[in-house]
């Protein structure tokens, strides 16, 4: 009887113990914008973005009279859940694209951007990616568009001119023919969404109506867009870099294996490992549907309810100025989020002018709360495309991601 | 009761235990009842499950998984589909290349026991990241297995890119591509019964290659412990009694052994239902979702998709599979009433001894 008592005791002690220490933190309010002590956390590229925002935010801190530590992530959306599921989420973060919908869903988000200075400066497209329920919520760091990344030697060898860069479809299957040798594949890009989506929207499909309610995924557009990376791979001059031996079509490029493939201004990358590739970047020819690309982009995420949020959100002013902006490019190579400092990124780095043309006509892939896992289904089936049926798989893609959209619009 | 000397003993006793229960209460028995929580609340991962936003859900989460039609639903059969084929492949192989190294490396005769000892342990303490990583490259299209197989005279599949099942290879090898009408229809968990019978796909051969390859140096090591606890009398008597090499084996060191074999097999059970580092590597199920594991799955639900309760609830689901699973095992391998079988063998030995005593043929 004493024992049990006992033993029972000490359980209780022991859950209110572990529940209290569950249960710690809560709601504060916005405070001061001098003697912060703020956290930011980066999905950061490498050393020299690290740097580079290190000192940005040491610049901002020093005039402002606060501190910042900027933390590299090594996988930010598990770190970013940690934190919020621990109450302590960082002060400011990298919120990329394609997690946006579902935090901002799940009221993790402060939406601070509306209010901000600069806000009419960004462009459209950014603003749009990061617009929940008609609320401008975070403000766009930078973007990447798609083009296609050509490799120059190979071009010139297969006897092609600066006046050959396709226009079309129809050109770009004639010019990935001329390069395709025994070694060489034409043309290469991942069977993924967010390259075969561009062929979808270059037919002018689209996967979700302009109203947001409907998904438009089963269509003849749709399906027109399929069909022609089916066509360029049934003629040979398509290989997916799986089928080349590279982890991704940049690899391909690089060694070789590929003489155009459909990157971003990343591409760059590459040059550590091959620094005797050449290429050049161009627009992505226009499909029936006229021109269209993929813009991928991230934002300045402020958590909501922060007790430091006035703080962050003049950080994120600073750090949006197409000043700060144009420095974060010559550091690190990404381009500006406002349509004035990308202007100028253009005409100072000519060879990456045509991914800020291309954004004037880009779309940002669907990232609805919730199509994240749409998505990848998508992707999974789309390892059936060859040789598959490319009008079941949009049928498919149908049925889920109407389902997973009525469920975000319920919400 | 009068207290005397032994009074208040069993007070003091709780005492020493407290500080493990403590520990023990807070790190374990807590973050499972909390999670058991979760997995039937619709905490979204903002702040603590305990907070106001949070709500009781019902079975909710539990519905997605296993009645309603949808993504999650399927998701989460295919998961279960892929690592069963990974369970009945990895456990019987690595458990039988386990024994059969552990019985190497047991013979007295074996020159250098200590270096293959090593050998065979060394693939176990390696980082499972760092040797996965090296799978990657041996197993990529133009790798080292490829290459071994272009001289067999094979075209090596392109392993980590092929979503194919090999069981729906090996049919298609009797010309049956497509589901028979039979099998198109829908099965468990919103996948048609043709998708059941995929059998691993050839990236998951990969995985049960790797798994092989690694944990066997592990449960040798078990295997050898109990291998050198039978005493070598019983070898002797073995001997004296005549068995050769193949008899002695499945008829005094397997039985021998059966303690050993349950624990082997059940922490093989265990571990290998929790398969995940390995597709956090290889890219998080690609190909075709080919490689999705529950323990991925309710890692991506949780994280990624900041759906807790749906991750916290794939959870549970795949600790009953695993409970049942084992209570499976211990009930196949549990020990038979050997004694009756015994007296029955030896009454009709008797029996016969008995005839021949008096004379009668049999």
């Amino acid at each position: 009887m004493n024992t049990k008592k006992l033993g029972a005791g000490l359980a209780a002690v022991a859950l209110v113990a572990g529940l209290a220490a569950c249960s710690s933190g809560g709601t504060t309010t916005p405070g001061d914008t001098t003697g912060q002590k703020l956290t930011m956390l980066i999905g950061s590229s490498g050393d020299a973005e690290t740097n580079a925002v290190q000192a940005a935010a040491d610049a901002w801190a020093k005039t402002s009279g606060n501190t910042v530590e900027v933390v590299a992530a090594s996988d930010l959306t598990q770190q970013l859940s940690q934190g919020f599921a621990g109450g302590t989420p960082p002060d400011i973060f990298y919120m990329g694209w394609d997690q946006f919908g579902t935090y901002a869903q799940n009221k993790y988000l402060d939406a601070y951007a509306k209010d901000l200075p600069n806000a009419g400066d960004f462009y459209k497209s950014l603003k749009d990616t990061f617009t929940y329920k008609g609320t401008f919520t975070c403000a766009p760091k930078d973007f990447s568009t798609l083009g296609l990344i050509i490799n120059t030697d190979m071009w010139k060898a297969a006897g092609l001119t600066d006046a050959d860069y396709p226009k079309d479809w129809a050109e770009l299957e004639s010019v990935a023919k001329k390069l395709t040798t025994d070694k060489v594949a034409g043309l290469s890009f991942g069977l993924e969404y967010a390259r075969v989506g561009v062929f979808m929207n270059q037919a002018g499909g689209s996967l979700v109506s302009a109203d947001g309610k409907t998904v438009t995924a089963d269509t003849p557009e749709n399906l027109a867009g399929l069909k022609e990376i089916q066509k360029l791979h049934d003629d040979g001059v398509l290989k997916f870099p799986s089928e080349i031996d590279s982890g991704w079509s940049g690899e391909a490029l690089g060694k070789g294996a590929a003489a155009m493939v459909i990157e971003g201004p990343w591409i760059k990358g590459i040059k550590g490992d091959f620094p005797d590739t050449h290429y050049q970047a161009v627009e992505l020819p226009a499909g029936p549907g006229g021109k269209s690309t993929f813009t991928f982009t991230n934002c300045w995420g402020i958590p909501a309810g922060s007790k430091t949020a006035a703080a962050a959100v003049d950080l994120v002013k600073f750090l949006t100025s197409d000043e700060q902006q144009l420095k974060f490019a010559d550091a690190f190579g990404v381009i500006p989020s406002t349509e004035s400092a990308a202007k100028q990124y253009a005409t100072k780095f000519p060879e990456n002018a045509s991914f800020v043309t291309s954004n004037d006509y880009a779309v940002s892939p669907v990232n609805f709360a919730g199509s994240a896992t749409v998505i990848s289904d998508f992707n999974a089936q789309l390892a059936k495309l060859i040789g598959g049926d490319a009008k079941a798989i949009l049928a498919s893609l149908q049925t889920t991601l109407q389902a997973a959209l009525d469920e975000a619009n319920s919400k | 009761m009068a207290k005397g000397i032994r009074g208040g003993e069993a007070s003091r006793g709780w005492l020493f235990i407290s500080p493990a229960l403590i520990i023990i209460g807070l790190f374990l028995v807590l973050p499972i009842l909390l999670a058991l929580w979760v997995s039937f609340s619709d905490w979204n991962g903002l702040g603590s499950p305990l907070s106001g936003n949070t709500s009781f859900v019902g079975t909710k989460n539990y519905e997605k998984l296993l009645v309603d039609p949808g993504l999650a639903q399927r998701d989460f059969g295919t998961s279960i589909r892929n690592n069963f084929y990974y369970v009945i492949l990895v456990v019987p192989l690595q458990t039988a290349l386990a024994l059969f190294l552990a019985v190497q490396v047991n013979r007295r005769i074996l020159k250098a026991r200590g270096f293959f000892r090593t050998a065979f342990y060394f693939p176990s303490v390696t980082s499972s990241i760092a040797i996965t990583g090296i799978f990657i490259f041996l197993f990529s299209a133009s790798g080292a297995i490829n290459a071994l197989l272009g001289w067999l005279g094979i075209n090596g599949p392109n392993w980590l890119a092929d979503p194919s099942g090999v069981i729906h290879n090996f049919l298609k090898l009797f010309g049956v591509n497509a589901a028979p009408a039979a099998l198109a229809v829908s099965g468990p968990l919103g996948i048609s019964w043709w998708e059941w019978l995929a059998g691993p796909s050839v990236a998951m051969c990969m995985l049960i290659a790797l798994a092989v390859f690694t944990t066997s140096g592990t449960f040798m090591l078990i295997f050898l412990a109990g291998l050198q606890s039978i005493g070598a009398e019983i070898d002797e008597a073995a001997l004296m009694d005549g068995t050769g090499p193949f008899r002695k084996f499945f008829s005094i060191t397997l039985p021998m052994l059966k303690p050993t074999l349950f624990t082997v097999i059940t922490l093989g059970l265990i571990g290998t239902w929790q398969l995940f580092d390995q597709i956090y590597l290889t890219g998080g199920g690609a190909p075709g979702k080919t490689l999705l594991t529950p323990a991925y799955l309710s890692y991506q639900t949780s994280f990624k998709g900041l759906n807790w309760g749906e991750g916290a609830a794939m959870a549970f689901l795949l600790f009953l599979l695993i409970v049942a699973l084992t209570l499976l095992q211990r009930y196949v391998l549990r020990d038979r009433r050997k004694g009756d079988r015994l007296d029955k063998t030896m009454r009709r030995e008797i029996a016969t001894q008995a005839a021949i005593a008096k004379g009668k043929s049999i």
